[in-house]
């Protein structure tokens, strides 16, 4: 904003920054209301698959990757468990039910580092995967699409899924190499 | 592609029918959490979106672009996408209002449109993400972590322009 004020004070634009400030506000709250329904729509669907268990369904065809992944942490443990939940509803776009699974993965692979203040790799591993985003539709992306007139809203996906998997594979690689590289 | 939606839609609510879900009530329930969700991002997202709003007319983003652009060009990908992708990492609300300010302008099915939405679609606020579960814990040291998280959203990038000019131009 400072910036946007200063600029404005050398490019003589001030008349429009005044405007601006008004427009920018009005126009953000009719964007929310618009990107409300769609939203709601899928969070409704998601909720359905969530209790009609699909979650613990893809947990189960993740476990085996997971356990590949994360060296330490024994198959049937309550913390492999809580990252396979944690994984699965985040591909749902649960991220309500994603966060508390998540902290309670962390909790466990603390415990099984011996309650260290240093990051152990499988904690490390399980953060990565939480920064790269793997999800199925991305709804309110897709949301927002729609609202600005677009054809297709959701052509993006399968560039989307792509995308976050080769990302999420550098991010993988690149932790797996600083580990056993002793970092 | 037109399928996959519908497909999505119905094979959940087949689902949850098999499994005697009492599939409208749930979807109610989650549709009100939808609607909370909308409500908890409204104040983050107006602050930023007027911040942006005020940023572009005061011809202080359409500059840092044209700035960006020569290199750009050599590269392959539109200048605009580049703050997008500088301030992902750090913040969402941010990033959303630089995105939302694309569509306006030039549209979500532009060049520059779809490398943003698959930029933003296939990302996650990486500072955010490892403050959260690292601090609910207590750690510390984070090692490597951030070089990881950084080196998979570098990646979301090139692949997100590489994506867009591959299937979807």
């Amino acid at each position: 904003m400072f910036i946007a004020f200063l600029w404005a004070i050398i490019s003589g634009n001030m008349e429009a920054l005044s405007a601006s400030v008004m427009n920018g506000a009005a126009s953000a709250v009719e964007l929310l209301i618009s990107i409300a329904g769609i939203i709601c729509f899928w969070s409704g669907m998601m909720e359905i698959a969530d209790k009609g268990g699909i979650t613990t369904f893809l947990a189960k065809l993740f476990s085996p990757i997971l356990t590949k992944l994360f060296k330490n942490v024994n198959k049937d443990s309550p913390a492999m468990r809580y990252i396979s939940l944690n994984i699965s509803a985040n591909l749902l776009g649960l991220g309500n039910a994603a966060t508390p699974f998540g902290l309670s993965a962390m909790k466990e692979l603390k415990t099984l580092n011996h309650n260290k203040d240093t990051a152990s790799d499988d904690m490390l591993l399980f953060v990565v995967l939480n920064t790269a985003s793997l999800q199925l539709i991305p709804t309110t992306l897709c949301a927002y699409r729609a609202n600005f007139g677009s054809n297709a809203p959701y052509e993006i996906m399968p560039a989307v899924w792509l995308t976050s998997i080769v990302a999420l594979l550098a991010g993988v690689t690149v932790a797996k190499a600083f580990s056993k590289a002793g970092g | 592609m037109n399928f996959i939606v519908p497909l999505i839609v119905v094979t959940f609510v087949a689902v949850g029918l098999i499994k005697k879900v009492p599939v409208f009530e749930v979807f109610c329930q989650g549709a009100f959490k939808g609607l909370k969700t909308v409500v908890s991002i409204t104040p983050t997202l107006l602050g930023l979106i007027t911040a942006v709003t005020m940023l572009r007319e005061s011809t202080a983003l359409d500059s840092l672009t044209s700035f960006i652009s020569p290199f750009a060009q050599r590269l392959g990908f539109p200048a605009e996408i580049v703050p997008v992708a500088i301030l992902r990492p750090v913040s969402g609300g941010g990033s959303t209002a630089l995105l939302i300010d694309i569509f306006e302008r030039l549209g979500p099915d532009s060049f520059a449109g779809k490398i943003v939405s698959v930029m933003a679609g296939s990302t996650e606020t990486t500072f955010y993400a490892i403050t959260i579960y690292y601090g609910s814990v207590g750690v510390k040291k984070i090692r490597h972590t951030l070089i990881a998280g950084l080196a998979a959203d570098l990646t979301a990038v090139i692949f997100s322009v590489l994506t867009v000019r591959l299937f979807l131009i």
